[in-house]
């Protein structure tokens, strides 16, 4: 399911881009680095049949309903986890540009959740193991099959936390995610099935496609890289829960208590200068301190949550990215002169 | 008409709107990323419950529309693709969100359903405005600007050779699927067995095209990368177009003009 553009607050859909974008530099430098030239022209020719098979529909055996093949899990055990991420993040543009699914915003949680996650955390985590490195027909089907389901229940997941702390859907995150789970759960399992049955016919047919495994050499970087993304979506999550949660109960508030209390407010030079910074906030739900919120002991289930700790939290999480990326930057930069 | 085909059919409709000589088609494809980019940004930061104020920020995907002389029904359609997850999440808004926050006329309107249409406002923009881009840009020069932005040249790279390829391999996916029609008597979706066979002998033609391409492209020189810089000159105009449309952006998030103007002509104070 694609995110949209519509349903994220620019904090969210920022973060889940420095995250992706991250992911994607340093799998497109991995790539670079291999050097295979031939990768090039299979890549394109991979995203085209990703993107024309998806729009093939079959029939999911034993029920009445249809799927279809997603693709990041066989492109990741085709390709290697980094070059499958940019072929994913090819086809999730087109899609955005073409036909407008998700957005340009939300390409960013989109590459996270369709991209990231089955390259980077069910590829690596549940197929390899679970494959090893001469898998028989069955290993092959049930480690694919395996990855597909927890990448879409994993997908769906991000999904809901990008829409709850986004706070522009009023879906409670218990409602939300009791209906997608089941959802993706069936659509786990059907894009296993695809995934699983036509790895097997190329096992059949071709197999030296499946013989050679990681086309691009697996990098130190990765685990780096998983702590990184992983830390940088449980930080705006969590972050971006409270900032919003904040605010939406200071609005709810404010318009049951009706234009009264607006009204009956002292014009001094702080409420001033706080309209002005409402005014021109540009990221209005998380500008909002209150310094009086009593101290709760950090507890999940606080009704007052220190926005305005939080908001020093997401920004000194966005300053170290871009200090790493701007460390990274300085050095590519250096080796390049030299 | 399959999904296949009406796809095939909207990547064409909009690869030859793209490649028309319209006046917004000659601005540089970087300054219309980077405008189209603030306005998502901008049009994301408001409120939830904003609706009106959203509204003169639609002035940039009309004018940009109108320039890029883009018809209004593919515009329509599109948004139709497009629009479904947002407004299926966006219609729980006013299940859960029962709180009165607008009188109009002794109806009391609910949060809830002011934040649905503040949504419905927000897919139609967003999706109006990438569309634009699109079809005011084309896949080639947008692919070239992404590389002038420093995007990493192998994205930029595969962009393109995706964008090429796709109605080759959509079309051979497309004969296969009828082939499979024809002789199977089929109407109903195809069994996971064949749709195996047929997805896996799809896979391997494009794999050896693939490998038959690589071939051709050493014979012409290819050295790793596909040559994407074409001529792209950043105008005075260009700077004009970024900085008119932003200050508007600005203007438009720090002042609610929609109320503005209803107070000036409703005559009611502020």
């Amino acid at each position: 399911m694609h995110m949209a553009d519509a349903l994220l607050s620019p904090a969210t859909g920022l973060l889940m881009w420095a995250a992706s974008g991250t992911v994607l530099a340093v799998a497109a430098r991995c790539v670079r680095r291999a050097g295979d030239e031939r990768l090039v022209p299979l890549m394109g020719l991979l995203g085209a049949f990703v993107f024309a098979v998806q729009m093939i529909n079959f029939a999911i055996p034993l029920t009445g309903s249809s799927g279809h093949l997603g693709g990041a899990t066989l492109l990741a055990i085709l390709l290697g986890p980094q070059a499958a991420l940019i072929v994913v993040a090819s086809v999730l543009t087109v899609q955005a540009l073409f036909f407008a699914d998700g957005g340009l915003l939300a390409l960013g949680a989109n590459l996270f959740n369709l991209g990231v996650i089955p390259c980077f955390v069910a590829y690596p985590l549940v197929y390899r193991p679970l494959a090893g490195t001469q898998p028989g027909a069955r290993r092959i089907g049930v480690a694919a099959g395996m990855a597909c389901v927890l990448s879409a229940q994993l997908g769906a997941s991000a999904v809901v936390l990008q829409t709850v702390a986004s706070g522009i859907s009023a879906l409670p995150a218990g409602h939300f995610l009791a209906l997608m789970l089941p959802i993706h759960l069936a659509i786990g399992v059907a894009e296993g099935l695809a995934t699983a049955a036509l790895l097997l016919f190329l096992r059949r047919a071709r197999p030296e496609l499946l013989a050679a495994p990681a086309r691009v050499a697996a990098t130190r970087l990765r685990p780096v890289l998983l702590g990184l993304a992983v830390a940088t979506v449980l930080a705006g999550g969590l972050l971006s829960q409270f900032a919003s949660s904040q605010p939406d109960g200071l609005e709810w508030s404010l318009a049951h208590a009706g234009s009264g209390a607006e009204r009956a407010a002292p014009a001094t030079l702080h409420a001033r200068l706080d309209a002005l910074q409402r005014r021109i906030a540009w990221l209005p739900d998380y500008t909002r301190p209150t310094p009086t919120a009593p101290q709760t002991g950090g507890t999940a289930a606080a009704p007052a949550g220190d926005a305005g700790s939080s908001l020093a939290g997401l920004v000194g999480g966005l300053l170290t990215l871009a200090l790493v990326l701007l460390v990274g930057f300085g050095l590519r930069r250096r080796r390049s002169r030299t | 008409m399959n999904r296949l085909a009406s796809a095939l059919q909207d990547l064409r409709a909009l690869d030859t709107l793209a490649a028309r000589d319209t006046p917004l088609s000659r601005r540089d494809p970087r300054a219309k990323l980077i405008v189209t980019l603030v306005f998502v940004l901008t049009l994301l930061s408001f409120d939830r419950y904003q609706v009106a104020s959203l509204l003169p920020l639609a002035l940039f995907p009309v004018v940009l529309a109108a320039q890029a002389a883009l018809p209004a029904r593919t515009l329509a359609h599109l948004l139709t693709l497009a629009a479904p997850f947002a407004l299926l999440v966006g219609l729980a808004n006013p299940w859960f969100d029962r709180t009165p926050l607008l009188a109009l006329g002794g109806v009391e309107l609910s949060g809830g359903w002011v934040s649905f249409t503040s949504i419905l406002l927000r897919v139609t923009l967003s999706v109006s405005a990438t569309v634009v881009l699109l079809a005011g840009t084309g896949m080639p020069a947008l692919c070239a600007a992404l590389a002038r932005l420093r995007v990493p040249q192998v994205l930029c790279t595969q962009l393109l050779l995706l964008h090429r390829y796709l109605f080759v391999l959509g079309d051979e996916a497309q004969r296969l699927t009828t082939a499979y029609r024809l002789r199977s008597g089929r109407t109903a979706r195809m069994p996971l067995s064949h749709f195996a066979l047929l997805a896996g002998q799809l896979l391997l033609r494009a794999h050896d095209r693939a490998m038959r391409l690589h071939q051709a492209m050493l014979a012409r020189g290819f050295a790793g990368h596909l040559p994407l810089s074409r001529p792209m000159q950043w105008r005075r105009a260009d700077t004009l177009f970024v900085g008119l449309w932003c200050a508007w952006f600005a203007l438009v998030r720090s002042i609610d003009l929609a109320l503005a103007l209803g107070r000036l002509a409703t005559g009611a104070g502020a």
